[in-house]
């Protein structure tokens, strides 16, 4: 989603880390590309304004000049200051200390609300609540209607007294929701508003008057994340208007660059709390504010990468993994077994787009066959026992029967034999030193023998993306820009990358 | 400026396709082909644009103000930098340098960026019902734009027929019906929901063809341009409708407040369906809809209508003159 921004950021970097020692010029002159990549991301010109000097103030100080490595200290100070402004730390939602709760939804027309409140109200239900949606969108020709077919679709209840199309008071039926909450002993309430311009008096004053009569644990403000400079006056005009406690980014998934999300949180400060994306009503998720800096960065989102290995990647085999890297006794077995676990996962293209550097891969992703990886199986099934134990017994006329037994030919063959061979010999690597942490990916051993006494370190950290250590880090960095392998060589494990 | 269109009386013999307006209508007869000039209402979008200069005192030397400001409207980094230096050289040939001279020269250069020979809806061939297929990403006002269109051709005379082809959105139908029956326009429904948006504009059409409906208006599901499967779906709708009638215009609806990802959302819709015009939608907020200067730019399509509010008549042509004094503001700061 950021790709393109951040594409634009490694770039504008990769001519920083060839210099030994910054000087003014060079730090004006990334500034000016860092610049030029946010206003094209749509960030709001005041906010780019005052990133770029809080940037140079820093760039231009002691803490650069004496750095080990100023370039990578100057992308560090753009790291630190993206998290800073987009709100630090992941904040959750608050919930009433009393039942029900009540969630109150503002935004433009068109921004996603009423989709964004079923989403909400079905994340809900799965957290155990018990969540009602409110119709208090009595403007927009059947808004009622849509949150019906929403709540249905859901299966959460809907309270709509009144027909809407400009029928019935809206302030009346958000009063009356809560009570019929509090009777029905719903846990959740969320109120759908009529969407409104930022310069709407009239319909602001109404959201304040709803606001008022329900008094809302959170005023959650919807922005389209595609919306451009606007996004300024939009936040500002609703978070003076109506007050809001946080901010939900809608249609994340499009390819806009999103930088609505810097502009929001800068100007009102407010946290963002879910990103919705998809049009599925399962599309939503909270948000993480040093994970979406990291995208920013291009240094992946790997913290939701590793969640999502943790969920389906069981901690046990990835321990014996590790020992039988350290015992050099990987196989093709082995091999085979982690490419299953790895599909456990769920698509490679979606893991791989959150991996370090995928902007870079971003297109070779998009062709990406998932295929490929039934295909390998068919070949490492055709073998015996005895070959897939001691690849190096595998002469010609065993190749040419495996081929035969797979349908696949000779060369498919010897391919997946040098990509086993590149793999085993990355993750013995690996097994001692444990270097390339997380950018092994692809090569699933990497992260299993990595991430299990990596990983408490990491949470503690605000990205624990990569290695710890800055330079370390350039070194990565660098060795990806220019198109080498990842030091973990995995892309090429399973057929990527070519 | 007025917008005449020619429309067939209704008692001609509608087999007789209509060649040149112009040269037709004049010696028309009972038996042949009539046709009548049909203006639409005058609309204006002058009032709802509020200019973004009005803080600007402009002289010779600040003219580096006005690419951000430029900037801000959405016109993007590129385009902002490519008036200002247009403005320049005008301003240098010219010598001119008070505040109202510049200002005029800017709307010159802004509304100039912004003409287009074709940038009225082409509704005058003959070749009747015009389809117009009206596509866009979710939440810009696809369905509110179809049904102001609809109750303004109305207004002119026009028999309209509505496709509801967006079959996904939960009440999409529901909502466009009532925008038909405030227009008094004709709704062809999907049977069922989650019918396959091509069979209802393939239904749609026949049905507009055979009741001999003037306009067809088909409104399709938004879409995030970079989904592949859907954008493959509106090309199987552009292709369904092609097979009966020839489509007279690609509506692409861009929201006012869309940013640099409007260049985008243009440049894929135009590939999967050939896009013939832009309508800027939400006009009225704060937000300028700057990016349609540089949608014109790069891919030379015109914006055609603007909608400026939530009324039914709050539509109307898109004036690149009245757009860019509306955006500059003429008023001394």
């Amino acid at each position: 989603m950021f790709g393109n921004l951040s594409d634009r950021l490694v770039e504008t970097f990769k001519n920083l880390r060839t210099k030994g020692k910054l000087s003014p010029a060079d730090i004006d002159t990334t500034l000016r590309e860092i610049r030029r990549a946010l206003l094209e991301a749509d960030v709001a010109l005041e906010v780019v304004k005052s990133f770029v000097t809080a940037v140079r103030d820093r760039a231009l100080s002691d803490e650069v000049s004496k750095a080990l490595n100023p370039a990578q200290q100057v992308v560090q100070i753009v790291d630190d200051e993206l998290v800073q402004i987009l709100g630090g730390e992941q904040r959750k939602l608050v919930f009433a200390k009393t039942a029900p709760t009540v969630i109150m939804l503002a935004g433009l027309q068109g921004s996603g609300k009423t989709t964004l409140a079923g989403k909400l109200a079905k994340w809900l239900k799965e957290q155990g609540q018990t969540p009602i949606l409110v119709a208090a969108d009595l403007q927009r020709p059947n808004a009622v209607n849509q949150l019906q077919v929403v709540g249905d679709r859901i299966d959460v209840p809907v309270f709509a007294p009144e027909p809407g199309n400009g029928v019935g008071d809206p302030v009346k039926v958000a009063k009356e929701s809560i009570k019929h909450a509090k009777q029905k002993m719903f846990s959740v309430v969320i109120v759908d508003t009529a969407g409104r311009l930022g310069v709407d008096k009239e319909l602001m004053a109404e959201a304040k008057a709803i606001r008022q009569a329900v008094n809302p644990d959170e005023v959650l403000f919807v922005i389209d994340a595609m919306i451009g400079q606007d996004a300024v006056n939009v936040a500002r005009a609703f978070d003076e208007g109506v007050g809001i406690t946080g901010v939900v980014l809608s249609k994340l998934d499009g390819d806009a660059r999103g930088g609505a999300a810097l502009s929001v949180s800068s100007v009102t400060g407010k946290p963002i709390i879910f990103s919705s994306t998809g049009e599925g009503m399962d599309d939503f998720e909270q948000f993480y504010p040093d994970r979406m800096a990291s995208r920013i960065l291009d240094m992946g989102d790997v913290l939701t990468l590793i969640e999502q290995t943790q969920k389906s990647f069981d901690e046990a085999s990835a321990r014996e993994m590790a020992e039988k890297l350290a015992k050099d006794t990987f196989t093709l077995d082995d091999f085979l077994d982690q490419m299953q676990q790895l599909r456990k996962m769920g698509s490679l293209k979606s893991m791989l787009a959150m991996m370090p550097g995928a902007g870079q891969m971003r297109n070779q992703l998009e062709n990406f066959d998932e295929r490929e990886i039934d295909r390998t199986e068919a070949i490492i099934r055709s073998m015996t026992k005895a070959e897939r134990l001691q690849p190096k017994i595998l002469n010609g006329s065993r190749r040419s029967r495996i081929a035969k037994g797979s349908g696949m030919t000779v060369t498919d063959v010897n391919s997946l034999v040098n990509r086993f061979e590149q793999a085993a010999k990355m993750m013995k690597t690996v097994a001692k030193g444990g270097v390339p942490q997380m950018p092994g990916m692809p090569g699933m051993p990497g992260m299993g023998g990595g991430f299990i006494g990596g990983r408490g370190k990491q949470k503690d950290k605000k990205k624990g993306s990569k290695s710890g250590n800055p330079a370390k880090r350039a070194a990565e960095d660098a060795g990806r820009t220019l198109g080498e392998k990842p030091t973990g060589g995995s892309g090429s494990s399973f057929g990527l990358g070519q | 400026m007025a917008f005449q269109f020619w429309k067939k009386k209704k008692d001609t013999d509608p087999a007789v396709q209509a060649t040149d307006a112009a040269v037709e209508s004049p010696s028309a007869t009972q038996d042949h082909e009539e046709l009548v000039a049909v203006d639409l209402p005058k609309r204006s979008a002058r009032n709802a644009i509020k200019s973004i200069f009005s803080r600007i005192k402009f002289d010779v030397e600040n003219l580096e103000l006005i690419e951000d400001t430029l900037i801000q409207a959405d016109f993007g980094l590129e385009a902002a930098s490519e008036i200002v230096s247009k403005v320049k050289d005008l301003a240098k040939s010219r010598a001119a340098k008070t505040n109202q001279e510049l200002r005029q020269i800017l709307i010159e250069v802004i509304a100039q960026g912004l003409e287009h020979p074709a940038k009225a809806l082409n509704l005058s061939s003959g070749a009747t019902p015009y389809v117009l297929l009206v596509v866009g990403v979710n939440g810009v006002g696809k369905t509110t734009t179809i049904g102001k269109l609809s109750n303004w051709l109305a207004q002119g005379g026009f028999r309209v027929t509505i496709g509801a082809a967006d079959t996904f959105r939960a009440a999409a139908v529901d909502q466009l019906a009532t925008w038909a029956s405030r227009a008094g326009a004709k709704l062809v429904k999907p049977i069922q929901e989650g019918q396959d948006p091509a069979a209802v504009a393939f239904e749609a059409t026949e049905q507009a063809v055979r009741e001999g409906a003037d306009v067809l208006i088909i409104d399709t599901a938004g879409r995030l341009q970079n989904k592949s499967d859907l954008m493959d779906q509106l090309g199987k709708i552009s292709r369904v409708i092609e097979k009966q009638v020839k489509i007279a215009e690609v509506l692409l609806v861009l929201d006012a407040t869309t940013g640099q990802n409007g260049l985008t959302q243009a440049k894929a819709f135009t590939q999967i369906a050939n896009v013939t015009g832009i309508v800027l939608t939400k006009l009225d907020g704060s937000a300028k809809g700057g990016i349609v200067y540089s949608v014109q730019r790069e891919l030379g399509i015109p914006v055609k209508l603007v909608g400026t509010g939530e009324g039914i008549e709050d539509f109307s042509f898109f004036d690149a003159a009245e757009f860019a004094a509306g955006i500059v503001g003429l008023e001394e700061a």
